[in-house]
Formats: C-alpha cells, structure tokens, sequence
C-alpha cells in the first residue's frame, strides 16, 4: 500500500462507513446486559435481567419454539419438494424447463410485502390463517425458490460420468439417484437446508400477515414488541436470533469443509459408484 | 450384464415414460407455486377492482372506483409521490456510503477481503427488526448519537418517527444489497488502467471521475435498481422507526390490509407498487443501454 495522503483518506472514510454499516447490530449486544428499566445507551448499570426477564417471558419462548418447530417443519420439506424438481429440471430437461425454473422461482421477484397481502386474502377464505398449515405453506412460497436454485446448481454442476458409469454398469434409475446423485449433491443440500432454516426463522413481512394472538413466531412477536415498547427485552431476543443464525452458518461451514474434503478424494465417488451397482 | 446395458445412459428410457416421471417430481413444487403464488396474486389483482364497502365488507364488482379515487385523494397521490422521492433519496445515500466500501473491497486481497466481506454480509443474515432495533437505541432522543452532537455544542435534530429515521435506518439496511451490487459491476475496473492514467498525469480526483467512475456505471446502476425497489417496497423500518408519523406505500398497505381491512384499496395500492417496479426496470434497461451504447 502506498503511504500517500490519498490512501489515508480513503481508509479512514472506509473504517467510519463500516462502523455505521456494522454499528446497529453490535449495538444489540452491551444493550441486552442493560440492568436499566428502559432503554438508554450506554446503560447506568449492568446485569442479567432481561436473559431472566426473556426466560420468564411465556409469550417469547412460545413464540421461539413455534418459530424453531416451523423452520425444521418448513426445511425439511423444502428439500423433499425442492430435490424431485430439481431433478426434473436439470437431469430429465422436461420441456419448457427453463419456464417452470423461472416460475418456480418468480415469488423471489415480490415484494413481501405484496406477497404477504396476496396470500392473506386467499388463506382468509380457506381458513388457513393463523394455523400452523398456513404458516408452513407462507413459507414454503419462499423457500423453495431458495432450495430450487441451490440445488439446481448443486445438480448442473455434477459431471455426469458417475451416473453414467453407475448405470452402464447396471444399476437401476432409481438406484443411482440414491447412491450416486443424491450423495454427490450433499454440499448443495447442506446449502440449501441452512438457507431454508434461515430464511424461514427469520422471515417476518409474509408472517406478519398470516399470525394471529393464537399463533406467532419469535420475529413477529418482537416485531409487535418493538412497536409497542422497545425495552433492553428486545435486545436480549435479538441475541438470541443472532447467536441461531451464527450456529447455522457455523454448521455449515464445517460440514461443508468436510463433504468438500472428502470429495476431493475421486476414490469416494468412484466407489460409490461400484456400491450402487 | 455390463455390456448389456453399456450404451443406456441415464434418462434414456422411453420418453413417455420419462415425462410421467417429471411430471410426478414437479408436482409438489407446482401445487406450493399455484396455491401460496399464483393463485393469490391473480387473485390480488382481481380484488383491486372489487368494490369495498364500510366496515371492512366486499362486494364482488368490477369498477375501476379504486384507481380512479386513489389517483382523485390528494393524501395518496402525496403519499405515492412522497414514497418514490424518499425511496429515491434513500437509494443515493446508499450509494454514496457503499462507493468506497465496494471500491476499497475490488482493491483488497487475500484474507482481509475474504475477512471484510463477510463483514459486509453478516448484516444481510440479521433480522430487519434487529437492526432497526438498533437504531431506534441509537437515535433516540437522549441517544448516543443525539449526545455526541449536543456535546459539539449543536442542538440534536429530531432523528425518531420521522423521514430521518427512516432514511438512515433503511441506508444502512440496504447498504449490503448496494455494495455486493457494486462489486459484481467493479470486474472492468482493472487496476492498470488507473495506473495509466495516473503515470500520464492525471490527479487522483479525475483519475476517479473520467476512469474509475465511468468503468463502474453498470454496477452503479444495478445497484441503484435493487435499492429503490427494496426501499419502496420496506415495511418493518419506516413502520417502527416511522412511529406512525411517516405514510409510505408499504405502512400504507398494511393499515389498510390489517387496520382498516380495505383489502381492495390494499390490493389497488399493491398493484402501484408492482407498476413502479415495472416501471424502475424499464428506466434500468434504457440508461443500461445508455452506458454500454
């Protein structure tokens, strides 16, 4: 780096620009150790409060089980829709493909917010709202385009030589999708279910529109939270939501360095290969 | 067997055969599609002409009522008009404040750009109500922010339930989306250009405005599609920040979608906002045009 006033310049601006990019998020964590009643920055004092206050708080901790129950719920799914029409799309190359893949991934293109009320009024008349069922299919709108365009990828990226192999020395369609494909698409899989897991546990506009006092999710109940008093509680809860989403992408980051090392070795493949036939 | 079956690659069985098989793969994800996406957005579209009657009731119509009085109530054409001048502010702040992250990341190397744009996506991975959040602490009347200016011995500006909150909230909320932007639109700057025209001359200011500048516009302008149509498009920043004192199309749309159920006005203003879309879009491809013919 050249030591010209220039460049001194540019770093400082870079490093303010950084802090007000990276400032509110930090801020969450000295808030939530707040002993205040409101909320102040800096706090006066300091304690544990709101993490008792959170645990005692039955509303929150219902609210972040459903949201917990509905992302496993809504993941899993995801891949077992988004895997066959993957599948179909790259590997079968039915035709039109290229629509349905366009289509299949369109509500990506919508604002949540219109989406949100879109599906609010259709759910209203099939009784659907505020129900579990009508939660998981609002969020399965969402995240198949996610799990469909990782996957495809995943897929499109996979030589065929395998399958090939696989089935020339004998194996069943079915056989070499499950001992073959399937296998060889695990990093995409991984991908695609912490995505899913993420994008479904965080979704808040298109929820905003589906929950009820009967049932809501942890981003939903802080939303209304936030609007009606925002106290240091919110701060603990977004501690929370943060520490989850850095477990996600922590897990990830290893079990995909691990699926990627051991690809690396083209004996894995091979033989499993010669286990599907 | 293996010369049997030698040249059968996969998915060359009989093509009837075949198709039954999509068909069965794609019709969960097509089911998902038509019931939570088409269905409801035709639907959408079709309840913007249906007439609303008091007390949250419907009548099945077809009458243009609702888009002829939207664009008659001089409330929703400021609100239209307000929506796109601040969606458009908020999209220049952004760029202005995410221009020398994108171009001090294009420059980096190794670890530390690896390191710094992480940096730049962690935010994306928080939720929009946490950071707004984080705002509202940092805005706030005795706030941290507010205490710095009054200690430089000026009087702190209102920056909560206002279009100042808003507009600092969403800059920094849509920052990611604008650097990420940028930077995939910063592959033409190579760095022996600059170089060039550094050793033939020029000052560092119109090394930037006659080379760094124009070798950037495609992602500039990319960049600047993605953040007004998300601003125009944002619920949860103005709707807390703005304390109910800022009207944008968004809050708009749920007021009247979960306050006031006038599903059709809220279908007609949803509706605006896909037509400002389209309309964005359609601006992004003439001055794409602009700049590469």
């Amino acid at each position: 780096m050249e030591d010209n006033p220039t460049s001194w310049f540019m770093r400082i601006t870079v490093t303010i620009l950084f802090l007000f990019l990276l400032a509110p998020v930090l801020l969450v964590f000295p808030i939530s150790f707040s002993g205040d009643q409101i909320l102040a920055f800096p706090p006066s004092s300091w304690s544990l409060r709101w993490y008792e206050a959170l645990l005692g708080n039955n509303v929150m901790m219902s609210a972040f089980l459903t949201s917990l129950g509905l992302a496993s719920v809504v993941t899993v799914l995801s891949l077992i829709i988004a895997i066959p029409a993957s599948y179909a799309i790259v590997r079968l190359k039915v035709t039109g493909s290229e629509f349905l893949f366009n289509l299949f991934t369109a509500p990506l293109l919508l604002p949540t917010i219109v989406l949100g009320l879109a599906i609010l009024i259709i759910f209203a008349s099939m009784g659907l709202l505020a129900t579990f069922t009508g939660l998981v299919i609002g969020h399965l709108v969402i995240t198949l385009p996610y799990a469909l365009r990782v996957l495809s990828v995943s897929l499109g990226n996979l030589s065929l030589a395998c399958e090939e192999a696989a089935s020339s020395l004998g194996a069943k369609p079915l056989a070499v999708f499950g001992k073959v494909t399937l296998p060889m698409m695990a990093p995409g899989i991984v991908a695609a279910t912490a995505l899913c897991f993420l994008v479904s546990f965080d979704e808040v506009v298109i929820t905003l529109f589906l929950t009820g006092p009967r049932m809501t999710t942890l981003p939903v109940e802080l939303f209304h939270h936030v609007e009606s008093q925002a106290d240091p509680l919110v701060a603990s809860v977004s501690v929370l939501l943060i520490l989850m989403t850095l477990a996600v992408v922590m897990i990830v980051d290893r079990t995909m360095g691990l699926t990627k090392a051991m690809a690396s070795g083209r004996a894995v493949s091979m033989s499993t290969v010669a286990d599907a036939t | 067997m293996t010369t049997a079956t030698f040249d059968m690659p996969v998915g060359a069985q009989k093509p009837s055969s075949t198709a039954g098989i999509a068909v069965a793969l794609l019709l969960p994800i097509a089911l998902v599609n038509a019931i939570g996406f088409i269905l409801p957005v035709f639907n959408l579209a079709r309840m913007s002409f249906n007439e609303a009657l008091p007390g949250g009731g419907i009548a099945e119509a077809f009458t243009a009522a609702n888009w002829t009085g939207l664009l008659q109530d001089s409330f929703y054409i400021e609100l239209i008009l307000n929506s796109i001048m601040v969606s458009l502010g908020i999209t220049l702040a952004t760029l202005l404040v995410s221009y020398p992250i994108a171009l001090y990341l294009h420059r980096a190397s190794g670890a530390w750009r690896t390191f710094l744009t992480v940096l730049v996506i962690s935010p994306l991975l928080t939720s929009a109500v946490v950071r707004t959040y984080g705002w509202i602490a940092l805005l706030a009347e005795q706030g941290p922010v507010a205490n710095v200016i009054a200690s430089m011995g000026f009087q702190p500006p209102r920056m909560m339930f206002n279009t100042t909150g808003v507009v600092i909230g969403l800059t920094e909320i849509l920052m990611p989306y604008m650097i990420l932007s940028l930077m995939a639109g910063f592959g033409r700057l190579d760095p022996k250009v600059e170089e060039a025209a550094r050793t033939l001359g020029a000052t560092p200011f119109r090394t930037f405005w006659r080379v760094i500048l124009p070798l950037t516009l495609p992602g500039i302008a990319l960049g600047c599609l993605l953040c007004f149509v998300l601003s125009i498009s944002s619920f949860i920043t103005p709707k807390l920040m703005g304390g109910g004192r800022v009207f944008l199309l968004a809050t708009e749309i749920y007021d009247q979608a979960i306050v006031t159920l006038n599903w059709p006005l809220a279908a007609t203003l949803s509706m605006l906002v896909l037509i400002i879309f389209g309309a964005a879009l359609a601006v992004y491809s003439r001055v794409l045009r602009m700049i590469e013919g």
